[in-house]
C-alpha cells in the first residue's frame, strides 16, 4: 500500500473539512484533487512563461512554446505514443472522442455502415457516434455486458461479422470498474477490419498505459482524472491515420496558408489544434505526470486494487448491500445499491461525515438500463486514500442503513 | 461518541413520516380520464415523475402519478396529492408558493396546517441541493396546469 496519509500532505485541498469532518473524497472517477506541484506549475507558467505560443519572435513566447511541446513529448512518453506530433491536446476525453467522430467519422463512415460501441460506455463514448451514424445513415452496434459486469466476449464477436468501419470501447468502465481486455478487442477489432478507438478517460491515470502495445488506432484521456487541470486532455493517435484525416475545427495556428476561399493546412499535430491552446493545461498535465511516475502508476494500480477489494469486502457484509461489477480484474471503482435507498439519499447521508461519493447513472444510462436500476452509488479512490477511507464509508453507511431502518440506530 | 447514531439535521431529513409516503405512496398509479399530465424529470439525480389531474371546472377531482427517484421527491409526490385533491386549482398554486418558501426555511409556512403531511418535509431546507427534489411534484403540476 501507498502513504497515503503523506501523498495527502500534498494536496491542500484535502486538508480542508466538510461538514465538520475530515474530508474524505471517494469521488475519483468524476475527476481528482490536484497536489501543490500542479498548483505550482499553473503559477509558474504564468509567473514565469506566458506568452501566446507559436507566434512569437520574442524570447518569452519561445519559451510558452517549449513548456508546451515539452508538455505534449511527456504526455507522449507518460503513454508511450507512436510520435509527439501523435499527441493532440484537446479539452479531455469527450473532446477527443468527437474530434475523432467529426473529423475520421465523416470522411469514413457512410451510409449502411457501423460502428460498434458496448453497453458500458460513457456517455461520451456513446452520443458522438450516435450523432454521426444518424448524419450518415449508419448503424451503431452495442455490445452487451455479462452478468457480472464484463464485456461479452461472444457478443462483441458477433458485431464484428458485421464488419464494422469502427469499434469503440472504454479501457476501464467508470461505472462498474471492469477493467477490459483492451488490447484482445483491438486485435480482434483489426483483425474485422475496424479502425479502433479506446476510451482512456478512467485507464490513464489508473494503471500503465502503453498504446502501442495496445495497438488501438485512437486513444482519449482527460487530465483532471489524475491530478492534472481541468480542461486538460489529450487524443493520442497513429500520425498516419491523423495526416489522411480532414480538420475538426478551423482558425488560426491549424494552417498552413489562407487564400479567399481556400486554405491549406499545417502539419501535425497543430492541423487539430485550431485557436489559441490551453498552455496552462498542457503544463499542468505534464506537472501532474510527473508526481504520479514519481510514485509509479504499478504502485497505484495495485493501491487502488487493494481498496477496491476492500471496500467491496466490506459493504458485501452489509445485509442490503449489492456491489455491481466484477470481482477481480477491476480498477478501484465500487458502485453499489442498498435495500431501497435511493443512491440520492445515500450520498446526501454520506456527506453528513465528510464522505463524498457520487450518485447517479454516471452518464451510462444504456448500462444502468441493463443493471435494472435508475442509479448507483459509487465510490471511487486514488492515491490520497487508504484504508481508514473505507471505513468511513461503510461506518456512514450504517447510518443510513439506521434511518432506513434496515440496521439498529 | 457513537458514530453509527445520524446527526439531528439527518433524522430531521429523513422522517418517519417521509420514509411511510415513499414506501407506501398514495395516490400512486393511472388516472382514468385525466384532463391534465405531465412528465418531468430532474436531470442531474435521475428523479422522474408522470403526474395526471382531473379538473372539473376549477377543482382538481382527482390525481395520481408514476414515478421514481430519492425518498424526498417520491414522498413529496405522495404528500403533494393529498393536499391538492378536491382543492381549487388556484389555492393548490398558492400552496406551491408556500412550500417553495417553507423549502427556503420560511419558519411561517413550515407551521401552515395546509401544507399537512408536507410539513414534515421542512427539514429538506438545510440540504439545498435537495430542494429541487421536494419541489418537483410542484413544478409537474404547476406544467400540468399550464398546457
Ligand atoms: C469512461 C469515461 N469516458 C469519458 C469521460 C468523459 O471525460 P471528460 O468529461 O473529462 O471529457 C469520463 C468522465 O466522466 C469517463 O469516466
Amino acid at each position: 500500500m501507498l502513504d497515503a496519509a503523506r501523498i495527502r500532505t500534498d494536496f491542500p485541498l484535502l486538508r480542508q473539512q466538510e461538514n465538520k469532518h475530515r474530508i474524505v473524497y471517494l469521488d475519483n472517477a468524476a475527476t481528482t484533487q490536484k497536489p501543490q506541484a500542479v498548483l505550482d506549475a499553473l503559477a509558474n507558467y504564468y509567473r514565469t512563461t506566458n506568452a501566446n505560443v507559436h507566434r512569437g519572435a520574442y524570447d518569452l513566447a519561445i519559451r510558452a512554446t517549449e513548456a508546451y511541446e515539452a508538455a505534449r513529448s511527456r504526455v507522449a512518453r507518460f503513454v508511450n505514443a507512436w510520435a509527439p506530433e501523435g499527441v493532440v491536446f484537446t479539452r479531455g476525453t469527450t473532446e477527443a472522442i468527437n474530434l475523432v467522430a467529426g473529423s475520421y467519422g465523416r470522411a469514413n463512415v457512410r451510409a449502411g455502415d457501423t460502428v460498434v460501441v458496448t453497453a458500458m460506455d460513457h456517455h461520451s463514448n456513446l452520443v458522438p457516434w450516435q450523432i454521426l451514424c444518424q448524419e450518415k445513415g449508419a448503424t451503431i452496434r452495442m455490445v452487451e455486458i455479462t452478468e457480472d459486469g464484463r464485456l461479452d466476449l461472444s457478443d462483441f464477436g458477433r458485431a464484428l461479422e458485421r464488419r464494422p468501419k469502427l469499434v469503440a470501447f472504454p479501457y476501464v468502465s467508470n461505472a462498474l470498474g471492469t477493467i477490459n481486455p483492451a488490447a484482445q478487442l483491438a486485435r480482434l477489432a483489426h483483425a474485422a477490419g475496424a479502425v479502433v478507438l479506446v476510451d482512456g478517460a478512467q485507464s490513464t491515470p489508473h494503471l500503465r498505459v502503453d498504446v502501442q502495445a495496445l495497438d488501438c488506432d485512437f486513444y482519449a484521456l482527460s487530465g483532471h482524472k489524475m491530478l492534472g487541470p481541468m480542461g486538460s486532455g489529450a487524443l493520442v493517435a497513429k500520425p498516419a491515420l491523423l495526416d489522411a484525416m480532414p480538420p475538426y475545427h478551423g482558425g488560426g495556428e491549424m494552417i498552413s496558408r489562407v487564400w479567399d476561399d481556400h486554405s491549406t493546412y499545417n502539419q501535425l499535430p497543430h492541423k487539430f489544434e485550431a485557436g489559441t491552446p490551453n498552455v496552462e493545461g498542457a503544463v499542468g498535465l505534464a506537472a501532474a505526470i510527473d508526481y504520479l511516475e514519481g510514485i509509479g502508476l504499478d504502485r497505484i494500480a495495485e493501491h487502488e486494487v487493494a481498496l477496491a477489494g476492500a471496500a467491496i469486502e466490506q459493504l458485501s457484509r452489509i445485509e442490503g448491500v449489492t456491489v455491481y461489477g466484477p470481482r477481480d480484474h477491476r480498477a478501484g471503482v465500487v458502485s453499489f445499491t442498498y435495500g431501497d435507498i435511493h443512491p440520492h439519499d445515500i450520498a446526501t447521508i454520506l456527506d453528513q461525515d465528510g464522505v463524498c461519493i457520487r450518485a447517479g447513472h454516471h452518464c451510462t444510462q444504456p448500462l444502468m438500463r441493463r443493471l435494472n436500476v435508475a442509479a448507483t452509488a459509487r465510490a471511487s479512490f486514488y492515491v490520497y486514500n487508504d484504508r481508514d477511507d473505507v471505513t468511513a464509508l461503510t461506518t456512514a453507511l450504517a447510518k443510513a442503513g439506521a434511518l432506513f431502518g434496515y440496521v439498529p440506530a | 461518541m457513537d458514530t453509527s447514531r445520524p446527526e439531528p439535521q439527518l433524522s430531521a431529513l429523513y422522517q418517519e413520516l417521509i420514509l411511510d409516503h415513499y414506501r407506501r405512496p398514495r395516490n400512486k398509479g393511472t388516472l382514468e380520464g385525466a384532463t391534465h399530465s405531465v412528465a418531468l424529470n430532474n436531470p442531474l439525480c435521475g428523479d422522474e415523475i408522470d403526474l395526471q389531474l382531473r379538473l372539473e371546472g376549477d377543482v382538481i377531482k382527482d390525481v395520481r402519478f408514476i414515478g421514481r427517484g430519492c425518498s424526498i421527491s417520491q414522498a413529496a409526490a405522495s404528500m403533494m396529492t393529498q393536499v391538492v385533491k378536491q382543492r381549487r386549482l388556484a389555492d393548490a398554486l398558492a400552496l406551491a408558493d408556500r412550500m417553495s418558501a417553507m423549502m427556503h426555511g420560511d419558519e411561517a409556512a413550515a407551521r401552515d396546517r395546509t401544507l399537512g403531511d408536507l410539513r414534515a418535509l421542512a427539514g429538506v431546507a438545510k440540504f439545498p441541493v435537495r430542494v429541487k427534489c421536494a419541489m418537483l411534484p410542484w413544478n409537474a403540476l404547476k406544467d400540468a396546469v399550464k398546457s
